[in-house]
Order: C-alpha cells, then structure tokens, then sequence
C-alpha cells in the first residue's frame, strides 16, 4: 500500500480469520476473508445466522463481543493519510479511532440508548469524550443539525428519553448518533427490524442521502435480499464464516453464480415473481460446532460435486472484481468473465 | 351456510390509567372489525405494528374477550356458551406463535410438550396410541425420525425445527383453525419458504383453515394466493378482497403506499421505483384519534371530510375498501 | 427404574461441581455422623461429677462438659436432632411458602390481596422477638413443634419470591397456549409451572435449612428452647451460662459446637452456591 494515496477503498479486509475461544473447542466463525469496502459506496453484507458478517464488521471497531479474536489476517482503514491497522492499535487509540472514523448502529436501537439519560446528554457525552473542549453551546448546534438532518424535530427529541419515542424514531436517533462526528465509514447491522415497511422505506432513503451528501462510505448487514436491491451498490453474500460471492448489485443479482446465492434468491418471496419459481433451500444452516468438511455449502447445495464434500474451494476473481468461492468456478475463469 | 369464524362488529378498548388527577385514557386498539373465514381457507391478516392484529388473533383464539361485538364459530356466538360447548370452540382453534422459543415449555421435553394436549383431550388414551399419533404428526410436519427430536428439550432445536414443533402441537387437537402469528419472522431466510409450504400442505390435506398474521407482504401473497386478505391500520379493516384481486389492484392509499415501500428483489426495477404516495412519517397515535380514517393524516388525498367519516365499506371489484374519497385516490400502477 | 435414574442424575449434577461436591459432602458426613455415630459413641446422659471441664484426652477427644460428659458423645447424639430440625423446617416452609405464592399468584383478585398483607405483616414484623414470645407461649419439647415454630420466619419471603415467578411465568406464550389448548388449571400448575421454579425451589430449601440452624441456635442460646441438652445450641447455651470462657482447659469444649455449626452451615451454603451456579441460567458463565 502506498502511504497517503487515496485508494478507492475505504477499508480492507485481508485473510481474516475470527475465532471464538471456549474451554474446550474454538468455533471459526469468519474462515479467511477477503474483501475490500469501496470508498463513497454502500457495501451490504447479507447473511442468516451464522454467516459470520456481524462479526467480521465488529472486526473494523475491533469490539469482537467475547471470547471473539482475531486470530489471523488483518482489517485495515484507508481513511486517513496513512493505512491503519485497526486490530493492532492500543487502547488509547482505539477510543480516538471508534466513532470518529469508523461508526456503527447496532441492530435493535432499543437497547442501544441509555434509558435514563435524554437524547441530548447521550450526544453531548459522546461529544465530549472525542474533544473534551466542546461548548455545551457548540454540542447543542451540532446535535441539532443532526436530529434534522434525519427528519426529527430536534428541539423536542433533544429533551426526551428513550422510552417517549417510538422503534422509528430511536433508530433514526441512533442514525443522527452515528453521524455526530462526521465519521468515514458507518457500519449498519440490520438497521429496520422490528421496523414496519414504510418506516423502513424512509430510513434507507435517508441512508441514502447521507451516502450521496456527504460522501460517507456504508456497510450494510442484512439478511434481506430485496433491501440491498433497492439501496445498496455492492454486495457480499456470507455463509458459515465464508465469503461466497462478491460483485456490484447488478452483477450479483443478473448472473448469481455461486449456488448459495441462486438459492437464496429462489428463497426470498416477491411480490411479483410467479410462486412455482420460489422454493426454499433444504437442509438447515451449519452447525458452527460440527462445520462441513470441504465446501461449508455442500450438504445444501443442488450442484454439489465429489470435490465439494473435501476440499475448500479457492476464491476466484475475474477482471470486473467479480469474486466467487466455489469449485463450479475454480477452473472456468472465462465462464464469469462473459 | 354460516362460515367456519366470523368475527362480527368486534372493538377493542384498554384503559390505561391517566396520572395524578388524569382521566383514564381510551385505547382504542380495534373498531368494527368484520371478518369471516370459511372452511379449509387461509386468510391473511397484513399490518404494521400497532395495527391491532396480533389482538385479533388473539381474540379469536380465546385468549382475550372483545368490549363489544361477537366471535361466532360455526354459527354459534362463543361469549354465550356454557363451558362444555366452549371446549369444542376451544379444540377446534389453535395457535402458533411468532417466537418458537418462548411458546415451549422450556423444563418440558418436545414428547411431554406434544403428549400434554392429546393427554388433556382424551384422558384415556393408551400410551401406545398416543406415541402412536405423536409419531403420525412428526411426519406430517417433516421431523424424522421422530425419536431425534421427541427427547430433547426447546433449546437443544433450532429455530426451523421449533417452530415445525409448534405446528405439530398445534394439529394434535385435530383443529378446523389455526391462528399463525408472524410464524416466519424469526427464521433465516432460506428456511421460511419451507415452513410456509407446510402450512399450505397442513391446509390442502387436513382442510385446516389458517389465519396467517403478517407485516410482511410477500409472504402473504405466497402462502394465501387463493385466499382472503385484510390490510389494517391503526385497529381497523382498510381493504380487505381475494389476494388475487387486490394485490393486482390495490385501491386504498394505505395499501398502495404498503406496497410502494416493499423492495423488490430486482435491482433493475427496485432502483426505479418512486417516492412513497405518504404525507407524514410517523405513525398515528392510538390515543388522539379521531372518530374518522385512522389514515386521514398521512393520506396524501385526504380532504377535509375524511376526518370525521364513518366506517363504510366501498366495493370496488369485489374488494371491500374503507375510503369514501376514492374518486381522488389513483388506479394503481405495477411496477413491472 | 425411574428413581434410580432419577437419583443418578441428580448425584451427577451435584459433582459435576466442585462447590456443590464438597458442600454435599460435608452433609453427608454430618448425616452418617448421625445415624451411625451413636452406635460407636453411646450417649449415656451419664455425669461424672469430678470430671468437669476435662481437657481433650484419649478418653474424651474433646473434653468434657460443666456436667462431666463427654463433649464428642454429646456433639454426635445431638446430630440427629439438628439435621431433623433443618430438614423439617425446610419442608415446612418450602410446602407453605410455595403452595400460596402458586395460588396467590395464580388465583389473583381478593385472594392474592390477602395473601400478600400476611405476608408483608410476617416480613415487617420483626421475626425473632416475635419467636421468641412464642417459643415462651409454646412449649417446645420436639423437633418438630420447634420447626414449625421456626418456619412461621421464613415461609413469607419464600412465598413472595415464588408468587413473583409465577405472576410473570403466568404471562408467558407457553403458559398462554395451555389455555387455548384446553387444559386443566391443575395442570398448568403441576406440569408446567411446577418443573419452572424447582430449581429455585430447591436451592431456597437449602437455605432454609441454613437459616433454621441459626434461628434453632439463637432460641436455644437464650434458653428459650432448652428440651435436650445434646443439641448444639443447647450445648452453646451452657456454656455461656457456666462460664466456660474463662476455664482454660475447657476451649475444646468451649469451641466445638460452634465449630460444628459453622463447618455444617459451610456445606449447606457450599451446596446452594454449587447447585444454583449450575442451575441458574443467569449465573452460568461461558
């Protein structure tokens, strides 16, 4: 990596391998991935439980809930004059790096607010905490232009608490809360549970205008499908640990290489779409304390072949930065560069 | 011929005590509900949280009594029954809940979980019959062999394989209805299609009828294709038809804004589509309402009348819709 | 055999855990002390009226009394005595305290109203002036009279705790369901509530037996409950009576019923810690 030249990514994930530790065993839960988050673009990571993406993205705020670690490869951050190793900072500079450069908005904003502070003292800690000479007067300007900037009516947020406010008006709190201090990078994870359709509809819309106003990158952890069709511009699909396919939303969408994918999207109901093209993938997701051998997919998967059951398969990439990790494709690099 | 349930007038009213020297406030969580479900049908109940639904099904379930109107089933109003009829309403309406883990006895194993109603029916049931039947509803909900899952307790199954249990505890009492509250929401993606494909088997083969309660609109579709559906919003009915008739043409403003917001899984298309037809963003209050459209201040073709109008239903190709301006509200256009 | 596995399991569960294991333990030895120490170690009431305040001997492990007994005879007779107390104590309060805070919370309404004034007035008022009145009302002469005396202190708490578990088990989807299904309230009860609160229940009768212990030595140390002088308490109330403090050769005599109050109540709570780190969800690490 060359120091200071602007890359058009804004973090990196290289090789990373996250374990949890328990007494006896260790569960591999994000197996040796790789994948760089683009610069001004909204990245989504989709999954169901056990893929691994909320741990891997936890990896770029290194708060790996315990007994996570990383016990190999690197989550590297492009977004200041030099690479930043964010697994190897220490303690001081880890809390200087959390929130202002990379931040996140946890999934159920619930529980994610203090219940028995209101909405403005939240702010003006964090505030406080990144730069200990802010003006109360200052923190108030600021929380105020944030609270607007998500469509809330500021001078009335500012003064209540969390249980006076309803799932969508927390989570857009949380949303102005990731914003406070002009982060480069935000980490979603699964932002509209518990959230109704039209809520839902308006949040990403406002997601969507913070990415294309200020310039701020995204990665979006979700499991479903059809939100990242809308919203997102690129995408990563997850499975037991592994990354299994990666392009630009239309790439993934139009050409779904990867089985997992194909199924998955065969899975998700649609409006439109006839009901005899949906059907559901059979089998069940892995047991992380009894992983497949070979390819994690394999007992699910309709074009499983003898090596699958064995071997891993290589992660392949074509010139478009297509990546697939699947033994259809090992061999056939000229099959995704059509 | 009187349908299999049919809910008649039903209002639903808390009261919460107001502060210090407060009135007790009114809430008004459902008004005039009229719905009917016939045999062997699956009828979709489609809102937003808040709209009521979940004590809908709770109502027709037993567990909780409307402030006014009636629940008859196969004719006969529930409330007026003495306890021994009441047992045949109560064998013959079932319920599943959203969230598998906590609908199972967490100290009881999946057989006692499962052998407990049967038990409670026929009390004198000979253990073989009874593994016997126990056996027979493991595979029909798709758990085999049965004697893997029978001995182990909730929280030693995954969540696919919990929720089969409630469906399979649910048919033990050989019902007519089955009451599913978001059965799905809580299951991986890949999974969900499988789950509702057994209810719709459930429904063909043992002409159970279901009442499938749901925010999410694709799954509605997919499981009740053939069947009713009701959009609620803020404790009332504001379209209900056949599915096919009205997810082609929605005609409440309500509805088409639902269906405007769902994202379709298709880039090309999904990128197009437009700004929400919705004034405001924030759901109404169950408490400040007025006695007309729960609607009338998010519709962006609302007039001064529609704040105090009554409940009166429009048929507009055999779809019931509760708007009484709909000549403003325009014809809904696919998004194709 | 179902018992027997029952038995099994539960024998399993107590040495999966090493707090538990030597807490049981520890019981075990005080029962076996018990039931087969008076066969080696007779108690005879006799006194020996020139052997006071012996000093530990070959004859007298640990001395003899103000009467001229043997000390370890007296300690060992009166095993018996405390065990059944705890133990009666224990079932008393677990049997009172569990089936009304069921019914309180189950039936609600007046019902539960009354319930629960009688037990703030028993968790108000202070318990052991009050048993010590009635202890001097009561003639206490067997363990079981002083049990149920001593339970009238603790079934309240109990009783709260466990309406408390019910009110809000009551509510949950599993119970709700029972309804729709059809079943009987004494099912609900019995097979589903039940198997909820057991562990709670247990580890609470363990308790019990701990606080039973005090509560037995306190009256006995006041000389309120003085029926049969091997019992511990009895035993530590002689000692202060005859000053035993300042006889220097009596310090075995004068130390060995409390070391044996406080080496069984170690086990007791040794056991509930153990068996409540296993079994309470919250407290499982990892």
């Amino acid at each position: 990596m060359n120091n200071g030249e602007k890359t058009d990514c804004i973090a990196e994930f290289k090789d990373i391998v996250i374990e949890y530790k328990m007494k006896n065993y260790s569960i591999r839960a994000v197996n040796r991935m790789s994948l760089k988050i683009k610069r001004g673009k909204i990245t989504a990571l989709v999954g169901e439980s056990g893929s691994g993406k909320t741990t891997v993205a936890t990896a770029l705020l290194n708060c790996l809930s315990v007994p996570g670690v990383v016990t190999a490869g690197e989550a590297i951050f492009y977004g200041g004059d030099e690479p930043i190793d964010i697994i190897k900072l220490n303690d001081e500079d880890i809390n200087a790096f959390r929130w202002k450069e990379v931040s996140m908005v946890f999934q159920g904003a619930q529980s994610s607010l203090n219940p028995i502070m209101n909405i403005f003292e939240q702010f003006y800690e964090t505030m406080r905490v990144h730069n200990k000479t802010i003006t109360k007067q200052k923190a108030i300007e600021t929380a105020r232009y944030y609270l607007d900037f998500v469509n809330l009516d500021a001078d009335r947020i500012m003064e209540s608490y969390p249980h006076e406010l309803s799932g969508g008006m927390k989570q857009r709190v949380m949303i102005a809360f990731s914003l406070l201090l002009e982060p480069k990078l935000i980490i979603l994870d699964e932002p509209t549970t518990a959230l109704d359709v039209i809520t839902q509809d308006f949040i990403f819309r406002l997601l969507k205008k913070i990415n294309l106003e200020k310039g701020i990158s995204m990665l979006l952890l979700t499991h479903d499908i059809s939100v990242v069709a809308k919203y997102a511009d690129y995408m990563g699909v997850m499975y037991g640990g592994s990354l299994m396919e990666y392009a630009c939303v239309e790439d993934v969408f139009g050409k779904k290489l990867h089985p997992y994918t194909d199924g998955l999207m065969a899975a998700t109901p649609s409006l439109y779409k006839d009901i005899e093209d949906m059907h559901p993938i059979e089998g069940s997701p892995p047991n992380m304390l009894d992983i497949p051998s070979g390819c994690v997919f394999h007992p699910r998967c309709k074009r499983c072949m003898e090596i699958c059951k064995t071997i891993e398969p290589e992660i392949v990439t074509n010139a478009t930065g297509h990546i697939v990790k699947c033994h259809l494709y090992s061999e056939l690099k000229e099959v995704i560069n059509e | 011929m009187s349908s299999l349930m049919e809910l008649k007038n039903v209002s639903m009213t808390f009261y919460k005590k107001g502060k210090f020297l407060e009135k007790e406030k009114e809430i008004k969580v459902l008004r005039n509900i009229n719905l009917s479900v016939e045999e062997s049908e699956i009828m979709v109940i489609v809102g937003e949280s808040g709209c009521g639904k979940t004590t809908i099904g709770r109502i027709i379930t037993g567990l909780l009594k409307p402030t006014k109107g009636e629940l008859l089933f196969n004719g006969n109003n529930i409330y007026k029954l003495f306890n021994n009829e009441q047992n045949d309403f109560r064998n013959n309406v079932q319920f599943i809940q959203q969230d598998s883990y906590a609908a199972l006895n967490p100290a009881r194993t999946i057989y006692q979980s499962l052998s407990a109603p049967i038990k409670t029916k026929n009390k004198k049931m000979s253990q073989k019959n009874i593994n016997e039947r126990i056996n027979e509803i493991m595979q029909l909900v798709g758990l085999v062999p049965a004697e893997q899952f029978l001995y182990k307790f909730p929280h030693q199954l995954s969540g696919g394989q919990r929720q089969r249990i409630l469906m399979a505890r649910a048919i033990t009492l050989d019902p007519k209805l089955i009451v599913a509250d978001e059965p799905v929401s809580m299951i991986d993606v890949s999974l969900r299609l499988s789950i509702l494909n057994l209810m719709s088997d459930l429904n063909r083969k043992l002409k159970i009828s279901f009442v499938y309660i749901t925010h999410d609109l694709a799954t509605a579709r997919y499981i009740a294709h053939n069947g009713k559906i009701a959009v609620m919003y803020l404790g009332e009915i504001m379209e209900t038809g056949s599915v096919k008739d009205l997810i082609t043409s929605p005609s409440h403003p309500y509805t088409q804004a639902l269906f405007a917001a769902v994202p379709i899984p298709d880039p090309l298309i999904a990128k197009q589509q437009k700004k929400l037809p919705i004034k405001s963003m924030d759901v109404g209050d169950l408490f400040n309402r007025s006695e007309g459209c729960p609607f009338f201040p998010r519709c962006p073709y609302a007039e001064e009348k529609c704040e105090n109008s009554i409940i009166e239903y429009v048929d507009v190709n055999n779809v019931m819709v509760r708007c009484c301006n709909l000549e403003r509200v325009p014809k809904w256009e696919q998004v194709r | 055999m179902k018992w027997l596995k029952q038995i099994s399991k539960f024998l399993h569960l107590i040495f999966s855990n090493t707090k538990s294991a030597i807490g049981f333990s520890v019981i075990l030895f005080f029962i076996a002390l018990a039931i087969l120490g008076p066969l080696f170690f007779t108690y005879d009431g006799m006194t020996l009226g020139a052997s006071q305040f012996l000093p530990p001997s070959g004859d007298h492990w640990l001395g003899t009394d103000y009467l001229g007994r043997d000390v370890l005879q007296m300690l060992i007779n009166g095993t018996g005595d405390v065990l059944a107390i705890a133990f009666l104590t224990g079932v008393i309060t677990v049997v009172i305290g569990t089936i009304l805070g069921i019914l309180s919370a189950y039936i609600g309404g007046w019902f539960d109203k009354i319930i629960q004034m009688i037990t703030n007035l028993f968790l108000t008022i202070p318990s052991f002036p009050i048993l010590m009145v009635l202890a001097t009302i009561i003639t206490i002469n067997n363990n079981f009279v002083f049990a149920l005396i001593l339970s009238l202190w603790g079934w309240a708490g109990l009783c709260r705790a466990v309406r408390a578990q019910i009110v809000s088990l009551k509510e949950r989807d599993f119970i709700q369901i029972c309804k729709v299904m059809n079943m009987s309230k004494t099912h609900i009860v019995s097979k589903e509530l039940l198997p909820n609160i057991a562990s709670y229940i247990l580890i609470n009768f363990i308790m019990i037996m701990r606080s039973a212990i005090t509560g037995s030595v306190g009256l006995m140390m006041l000389g309120v409950a003085a029926f049969e002088p091997s019992n511990w308490g009895a035993m530590i109330f002689d000692i202060m009576n005859q000053g035993t403090f300042y006889i220097e050769s009596a310090r075995a005599y004068l130390i060995s019923p409390i070391a044996f109050i406080v080496i069984f109540q170690f086990g007791i709570i040794m056991l509930a810690n153990g068996l409540d780190e296993k079994l309470n969800p919250r407290l499982i690490k990892n």
